[in-house]
């Protein structure tokens, strides 16, 4: 099968999730939050948001609880290090393959 | 059929390129001065401050930048000019490479010029030559009517096959040379010339990002279809240059119809019906040529003359036609690939290889930097060729060059 | 309103599962510069980190609308494009250019200084990594004396960085502003701010590279952070020639607290061969060039 069915004469892209593949793949620890410490969490209104603001990636979610696209995530640690409760922890990896 | 009456104006090659420009309503222009194609730049911003032309001009930096100012233009759907000579088109290699990747309708006006080094400001056509390998159209005009209708029809190519297209005409021999031009009126060029259709859209509401990098092999896209690898784009530039040689056939009869000058062939043909000798050019050469082939039919010789007109795409299986017949060819060149030969022999010599045709090939390189040629020299490379031929080679390792050495 | 993580639009521009690396200060940077200009954007972009952000055809992680162009182009590309817009009477776009310091400051500059002089309406925005990092880390004229590099490995960087950001000031552009990855509402502020204004606007990113300047990814933040504590970034921006230092270089201007320059350099790899003449001829450059802003800037309150 040829590539024919693909209009395009020239490089033209189109924007898609995941453009390289899994990323959650790369990493060897990823964040896990503690919503007891978490200030929005906590307060049970949008407030602090520090994680969202921070993460290269935008895997992480202005909700109620905040939450975090493992799909995705690349294991940076910004987030637990930006945190301002220590809310945020980095668990090895290795800890949740079945 | 146009109004007859348009008027006639003597222009010299530089002023015939820019009033194309301007009749084909550019809507950008960005060029960067160099000799001897300054008074084209300097013409069309000229237009635009008198309110003659209704177009943004762009005071470029450098070529590199001309180029890349049209690139990003055409992408957004404006019809965009450029002009450049010798050491200002070599600036812009990597762009022409973009340009015809990116299958943008880019038109350039290229007034041949010498290479340096050494520093030449004078004509000859290794600047263009150079660049045939980019995927460009190129079509090289022989007198300053045809720099103007070329530019013209130009537009009218590169915006149905989507391949930039390179106006070639040489530097001081027409661009500083007055000649009579028929200047078509604008309402019949409106009529020839429709506005621009892009490929290509810059729209937040749909999205699209234009030349990143690609990979080797195909790739599914996000809509799961299976899209290009590089290879298979470059193969699409290929085809559309092919399949050009249609639409360049057809653009060039319909200018006839309309404007009473047709270019429905790639290239013209002076006796060549009953000439067993074709001498083959491009640009103003082949007129000389032509009384170069006045010269030898005086003296008893079937002399005729191949004018090379669009050089890319080459011409082949038409030029396998109209030479058929011949016994002895011979190619002047005013270029040369340097460790072989001038570039329209080597081309001309592989178009014939496989078709029967046994003619004796010879090669000159003449006028580099500007060195006159007179039409008397030419009829003498001529009878030297035809001396030659009692040897029975066909083609010769090097061409002979016509100079003072 | 003051904008804050809270009131910050949630709409992305940057998808994820792209390739940048982790920790990738650069990925943040375009996020909220993206958010500033609420998509309303052509982008184009060099030969640079960012292009490999945008993907690989046929799909794109960016959802704007994106022109690639040639290394040394992106002032001509950007002035192209404001051509064609205004050629074809479309007044709804911003044409942003984007590109590293490498793009900007070496094979950049002077399709940069055309379009600045033309005074063509774009912004043009440098995320400086100090390096050619895309193509694994050789020096560039934004690399720092004594650095590392792939093409400095042993001996380090011999010269001093280019001040670009002054470069761009002497153009007498408009808006010329410095930000920081590691300050994101402060760069989302300036490029807002910098979206009002007509003519050529020039914005310097300062965005730290883990592989590059060799440190671990968690610790980005905090190194943008360290070099406005240190004076090495200095966060400032000077509209129609009025200086203002802004955000953390104010504060620290206020506070008169500025820390030594070895604290910066002492997390990164990249200065581990820096021999302690070359320490302290970087903390002269500091001090000289933390004492013009402070000279210049008129409002410290």
């Amino acid at each position: 099968m040829g590539t024919r069915e693909c209009k395009h004469i020239c490089g033209e892209s189109s924007q898609g999730i995941g453009e390289a593949g899994r990323t959650g793949e790369w990493r060897s620890a990823r964040p896990v939050i503690d919503h007891d410490k978490c200030t929005p969490a906590r307060q049970n209104k949008p407030a602090c948001f520090l994680c969202w603001l921070y993460c290269p990636d935008a895997v992480i979610s202005k909700t109620i609880p905040v939450q975090i696209n493992l799909e995705y995530c690349k294991g940076c640690e910004i987030c637990a290090q930006v945190c301002p409760t220590h809310a945020i922890t980095m668990v090895n990896e290795e800890e949740f393959s079945s | 059929m146009a109004d007859r009456n348009a008027s006639v104006q003597i222009l010299d090659g530089n002023r015939a390129a820019a009033i194309g420009a301007t009749l084909s309503r550019v809507q950008v222009v960005a060029a960067y001065p160099i000799t001897p194609q300054s008074p084209v730049t300097e013409t069309l911003s000229e237009f635009v401050e008198e309110g003659n032309l209704n177009a943004e001009y762009v005071a470029v930096e450098s070529e590199h930048s001309a180029l890349a100012v049209c690139t990003s233009a055409s992408i957004v759907g404006a019809r965009t000019f450029t002009a450049t000579s010798s050491h200002g088109l070599a600036y812009m290699h990597e762009m022409l490479h973009w340009v015809a990747g990116t299958r943008l309708p880019v038109v350039l006006a290229c007034v041949n010029r010498a290479i340096g080094a050494p520093w030449n400001v004078l004509n000859d056509q290794q600047d263009s030559i150079s660049q045939r390998d980019t995927g460009w159209i190129q079509i090289y005009a022989r007198n300053n009517q045809e720099i103007l209708d070329s530019v013209i029809q130009a537009y009218k190519i590169a915006e149905t096959v989507y391949v930039p297209v390179m106006v070639c005409y040489d530097g001081y021999i027409l661009s500083h040379t007055e000649m009579p031009v028929d200047i078509p009126l604008q309402e019949d060029v409106d009529r020839f010339l429709p506005p621009y259709k892009p490929h290509t859209t810059l729209d937040p509401a749909k999205p699209r990002n234009y030349n990143l990098v690609t990979l080797a092999n195909p790739r599914v896209n996000a809509e799961g279809v299976l899209c290009h690898g590089y290879m298979e784009i470059r193969y699409l530039l290929q085809e559309a240059l092919q399949n050009s040689r249609g639409t360049i056939a057809r653009v060039g009869q319909e200018f006839g119809e309309l404007f009473g000058r047709s270019y429905a062939k790639m290239f013209w043909e002076d006796r060549l019906d009953d000439a067993d000798i074709v001498i083959v050019a491009m640009g103003s050469l082949a007129m000389e040529a032509t009384v170069a082939a006045d010269m030898l039919r005086e003296e008893g010789h079937k002399a005729g003359v191949l004018g090379l007109r669009v050089f890319r795409p080459f011409p082949k299986s038409d030029l396998v036609k109209a030479l058929k017949k011949s016994r002895l060819i011979v190619v002047f060149d005013k270029n040369i690939s340097y460790g072989l030969e001038g570039a329209t022999c080597s081309e001309i010599k592989s178009a014939l290889y496989g078709s029967g045709a046994n003619a004796v090939v010879r090669n000159f390189i003449v006028g580099l930097g500007g060195r006159d040629v007179k039409a008397r020299e030419l009829a003498d490379a001529v009878k030297k060729s035809l001396s030659s031929m009692k040897e029975g080679v066909l083609n010769n390792e090097y061409p002979e060059w016509i100079c003072e050495i | 309103m003051k904008t804050n993580a809270v009131n910050l639009t949630e709409t992305e521009y940057v998808l994820p599962g792209n390739r940048l690396c982790p920790g990738c200060s650069v990925s943040l940077a375009y996020r909220h510069i993206l958010k500033a200009l609420e998509g309303q954007v052509i982008v184009t972009v060099p030969a640079s980190c960012l292009t490999v952000l945008h993907g690989m055809y046929p799909v794109t992680s960016v959802t704007v609308p994106c022109v690639n162009t040639p290394f040394a182009s992106t002032g001509a590309s950007a002035t192209g494009l404001i051509a064609g817009l205004k050629a074809l009477g479309r007044k709804d776009l911003t044409v942003l250019a984007i590109a590293g310091d490498g793009g900007t400051y070496d094979i950049g500059i002077q399709a940069l200084s055309g379009a600045a002089e033309r005074q063509d309406d774009f912004i043009y925005i440098c995320y400086d990594n100090e390096g050619y990092m895309n193509t694994g880390n050789q020096r560039s004229g934004s690399t720092p004396l004594g650095a590392i590099s792939g093409t400095t490995p042993i001996l380090g960087k011999q010269q001093n960085q280019k001040d670009m950001t002054a470069i761009m000031e002497a153009h007498g552009l408009p808006y010329v502003a410095t930000a920081n990855a590691s300050y994101p509402l402060d760069l989302y502020d300036k490029v807002r701010k910098a979206s009002a204004i007509e003519g050529t606007r020039f914005i310097h990113v300062f965005t730290p590279c883990p592989p590059g300047w060799r440190f671990p990814f968690s610790d980005t933040i905090r190194i943008g952070d360290l070099a406005v504590q240190t004076g090495w970034d200095i966060l400032y921006e000077v509209e129609n020639g009025a200086f203002r230092l802004t955000s953390a270089s104010a504060s620290v201007a206020r506070k008169g607290n500025l820390r030594p320059v070895r604290e910066f350099l002492v997390e990164q790899g990249r200065f581990k061969n820096l021999t302690e003449e070359q320490i302290n001829q970087l903390q002269d450059r500091v001090n000289a060039r933390w004492q013009r802003c402070l000279d210049r800037a008129t409002d410290l309150s």
